[in-house]
């Protein structure tokens, strides 16, 4: 394997198809991108396949990258798109496994059927708006970091966040739910 | 919604789906470079730019031709 010792040399051969420039960069990057993954989906294994995916699509769009950017931000925007597009298609029957290993559980102040009702409400939202709720308020990411993966302004997240809140209040009023 | 409900939403969101880093952990528990290759050895399925082609000239010409469709029908 060629070793490539300079980040801009490993990203103009990466650009050119070099496999093993993309490697290091793979390398570099994977737990970066699986952390950010995991955040939007919260489900460890479809965030490890969606990483995969996501290089993959790296790999694919590699032409179009410019190696003068930052090779992580552009990462996270198409780990932020191939998230989307998982929740857009798994939804919304696909619930968070309530098995997982809980470091923390939930807050014990409120009951396991407010909750339930809670977290079902919020994965039925539109997944724009679920994923920019889920960064903005759970996660609590910077706006302006959650802006740059989605590609919009930082006011543009808020008013998503902002449209998520009310939906879910009225999804939660359905349900006979007053918060 | 005035600035009260918005809190009492956001609170009941935070206690019902706590943070992924504190339930199951944001970092990565195996390498995935195994799992990349096999993806770049895949043989990726996709469909000629002529065959879109073909098929769309196709379409247009049985929505000019209707009463082709029979005959396409029964050649087929």
């Amino acid at each position: 394997m060629t070793v490539v010792e300079q980040p801009a040399d490993v990203l103009q051969q990466f650009c050119q198809g070099d496999v093993d420039a993309f490697e290091v960069l793979f390398r570099r990057h994977q737990g970066e991108v699986y952390g950010w993954i995991v955040r939007i989906v919260r489900d460890p294994a479809a965030a490890e396949d969606l990483t995969v995916e996501t290089f993959w699509r790296i790999y694919r769009a590699r032409a179009r990258f410019d190696p003068t950017r930052s090779f992580g931000a552009w990462a996270r925007r198409i780990a932020t798109n191939a998230a989307l597009d998982h929740l857009k298609t798994a939804r919304p029957e696909t619930d968070l496994p309530d098995d997982l290993p809980a470091a923390t559980l939930p807050d014990p102040g409120i009951s396991e059927e407010l909750r339930r009702k809670t977290a079902d409400a919020f994965r039925r939202l539109p997944p724009k708006l679920q994923v920019a709720a889920t960064l903005a308020l759970i996660e609590e990411q910077p706006y302006r970091e959650i802006a740059e993966a989605l590609g919009i302004s930082t006011g543009a997240v808020k008013v998503r966040v902002f449209r998520a809140i009310r939906l879910l209040r009225k999804e939660l009023k359905r349900r006979g739910i007053e918060p | 919604m005035n600035e009260n409900d918005q809190e009492r939403i956001e609170q009941l969101l935070k206690k019902s789906l706590p943070p992924v880093s504190t339930r199951v952990g944001v970092e990565l528990r195996r390498d995935l470079w195994p799992a990349m290759l096999k993806r770049l050895a895949a043989p990726s399925i996709s469909v000629p730019w002529f065959d879109w082609a073909l098929l769309a000239a196709v379409a247009a010409w049985l929505a000019f031709f209707p009463g082709a469709i029979p005959v396409l029908l029964y050649h087929l």
